[in-house]
């Protein structure tokens, strides 16, 4: 859903702006619409998630109404409309992954963390979710986290505590 | 050993790198194709191959160039479909990985034999480790001259780039691949047009696999006959199979086509057989799409020949007895998993990743999974599995795109071959939430028919 009363202004820094325009010139002329997902993906890296404000301003880069982007970052699932935490670890929860344990993984994470699925921990650090397929299904249960999308494979209960525990320390 | 086209260099130390790539013979199909072939010859060489599409339909590769509109003053393009999102696929992200300059030599000569002057990869959101290793990639190639203006002098110009997606299971499906590259919801088109006439910004594009694409060079560099040589009747060449679940050796595995499936999951070569020294109850053959079957069935033919694989093979005996070859996503089950509670994960995954244009697909996809939540749950009734029957043969057939059917397909062949399991957790609703079933006939060995000789 759309966090709409979310209206903190945002700017969009010179070097985020000179990303954007290498994007679109992949595109033919008049179809730089094309740049839209690539585009939202610099802005979630850059902002931790798509806000209204955000996403009106790059409408009005790509010169297109701001309905036509809330109508893409609604549709796909990887741009988040509400605030995260700074990890957000994405947990495969698909049929392969399930055979090799993820739904105990998540549930050691949701215990770990100390919070539900889509919130956020009190320290702003942590949110978890699960995803469907990753696309790792040799290796799971696997998870990820955004935006570089690193992947952590074969999870065990320790290697999740240990990933947490050097994500806090960072 | 069998031959490997495709990962024979994998475990080569750098195989990533353009240097490492030229050394093992990369780039030597691009040199062949822009130097001494027409575009028209490519095509043809990939006819003679017989190779079939990679992403799961197995289309004819040659047959569905060789469709292409080619109007005067329009431009032409080649987009490869790296969404790979089928529940346990994972070669396109592990070719990508790897050795991405497979990909990119692979879409020089596809590009060049279509007319394509800018191609596209399309690669889920996700990969985005992924979309880094290829752009580096592209910036090599392009840096040494196989990419750009006037390409090895022969006046042909191509840029290519990489295209993430949003994490859309749909985008896999390949008129709501060019919708979301066209910065769109990706909603399927409907068809015709196919891309073929009217694709990517209403021009013609072809739309392949990464598998595909990279599978062009062995079939350029040693001719289509040859890569024809390889495999069993219509199932040429090799293939990418992707194993997971309850196996010993999980993991991409490049085989001949026509391997018997039973050598696949058992031998050392492979998989290496069930985990932990369990029995195998089931397997999905070709991700999660293709019908689920038991493990007689999987091994062997409901007439006691042995199963291999390959795209005739696994589809032997129809939806009746068979499966599909789908994308290779091969995922077993062992004797302790509840074939209930995966169809119900399954359904979950349609249900998430359906579209919502077609309402059979939108309201039958989110039916599926409630009434299966309540069987898994234990508050399921016997009248729920005919529902459940009935509502996904309302789905199939009946929407724009493939999506429906492949949310129906493993939940129709759930209840088809374990239906004795959906009906024990009616009956026994607490038991149910405490045990499993277990392996129950599933793995009885099918004896070979023997048809008496007339006297």
């Amino acid at each position: 859903m759309l966090k709409v009363e979310e209206t903190q202004p945002v700017e969009f820094s010179s070097a985020l702006l000179a990303k954007f325009d290498e994007i679109v010139k992949r595109y033919p002329e008049g179809k730089q619409k094309s740049a839209l997902l690539p585009l939202l993906h610099l802005v979630q890296a850059e902002f931790g998630w798509t806000s209204v404000p955000a996403m009106d301003k790059v409408a009005e880069y790509l010169n297109i109404q701001p309905i036509e982007v809330y109508e893409v970052a609604s549709f796909y699932t990887m741009y988040f409309l509400q605030p995260k935490g700074k990890y957000v670890l994405e947990v495969c929860r698909t049929g392969p992954c399930c055979l090799v344990g993820a739904e105990k993984i998540m549930d050691h994470i949701e215990k770990k963390l100390g919070v539900k699925e889509g919130e956020v921990t009190e320290d702003g650090l942590f949110s978890w979710r699960g995803v469907e397929c990753l696309a790792a299904c040799g290796f799971g249960p696997v998870l990820q986290i955004g935006p570089e999308y690193t992947f952590y494979e074969n999870l065990t209960e320790q290697s999740v505590d240990q990933l947490i525990d050097d994500l806090r320390k960072k | 050993m069998a031959r490997k086209l495709l990962l024979e260099h994998i475990n080569v130390p750098g195989i990533n790198t353009l240097a490492v790539y030229r050394e093992k013979g990369g780039y030597r199909a691009v040199e062949k194709a822009l130097k001494t072939l027409t575009p028209e010859e490519i095509v043809e060489e990939v006819k003679k191959s017989g190779l079939r599409g990679r992403g799961g339909a197995g289309f004819p590769t040659g047959m569905k160039w060789s469709f292409l509109a080619k109007p005067e003053g329009v431009p032409r393009y080649l987009v490869c479909n790296g969404d790979e999102s089928e529940p346990g696929t994972f070669k396109d992200r592990y070719l990508m990985t790897h050795i991405p300059h497979a990909l990119i030599e692979g879409m020089i000569v596809s590009s060049f034999a279509l007319g394509a002057n800018t191609s596209y990869i399309y690669v889920r959101g996700e990969m985005m480790p992924q979309i880094r290793i290829l752009e580096r990639a592209i910036e090599e190639a392009k840096a040494a001259g196989w990419l750009g203006k006037n390409i090895l002098g022969t006046g042909y110009d191509l840029e290519l780039y990489v295209q993430p997606g949003g994490g859309a299971y749909i985008c896999g499906e390949e008129t709501a691949l060019l919708e979301s590259l066209e910065g769109k919801r990706g909603n399927p088109r409907i068809k015709p047009p196919f891309p073929a006439i009217a694709g990517l910004y209403g021009c013609p594009t072809v739309v392949n696999n990464v598998e595909s694409i990279a599978a062009v060079v062995p079939i350029i560099n040693d001719g289509g006959d040859e890569y024809a040589k390889i495999g069993i009747g219509r199932s040429t060449g090799t293939k990418l199979i992707s194993a997971s679940g309850n196996l010993v050796k999980p993991g991409v595995y490049e085989i001949e086509l026509g391997l018997p499936v039973e050598e696949f999951i058992y031998s050392d070569e492979y998989c290496g057989g069930i985990a932990n020294g369990k029995r195998l109850k089931a397997t999905v053959a070709g991700g999660s799409s293709v019908p689920v079957l038991p493990a007689n069935l999987t091994l062997k033919y409901a007439n006691g020949d042995p199963r291999l694989m390959s795209y005739e093979s696994l589809s032997e005996g129809g939806f009746a007895t068979g499966t599909m070859m789908g994308s290779g996503g091969f995922i077993a089950f062992d004797e302790d998993q509840c074939m209930v509670r995966n169809t119900w994960n399954f359904a979950r995954f349609y249900h998430h990743e359906s579209c919502g244009q077609c309402s059979p697909c939108r309201e039958g996809t989110g039916w599926m999974e409630k009434i299966l939540h309540k069987l898994e749950h234990g508050h399921g009734t016997s009248a729920d599995i005919d529902l459940l029957w009935d509502v996904q043969r309302k789905i199939e057939g009946n929407t724009i795109c493939p999506l429906g059917d492949a949310a129906a397909w493993p939940v129709a062949s759930a209840i088809r071959h374990f239906r004795d399991e959906f009906e024990w957790h009616v009956k026994e609703p607490m038991k149910s939430q405490s045990t499993n079933y277990g392996l129950a006939n599933y793995a009885n060995p099918i004896e070979k028919v023997v048809v008496a000789e007339e006297k």
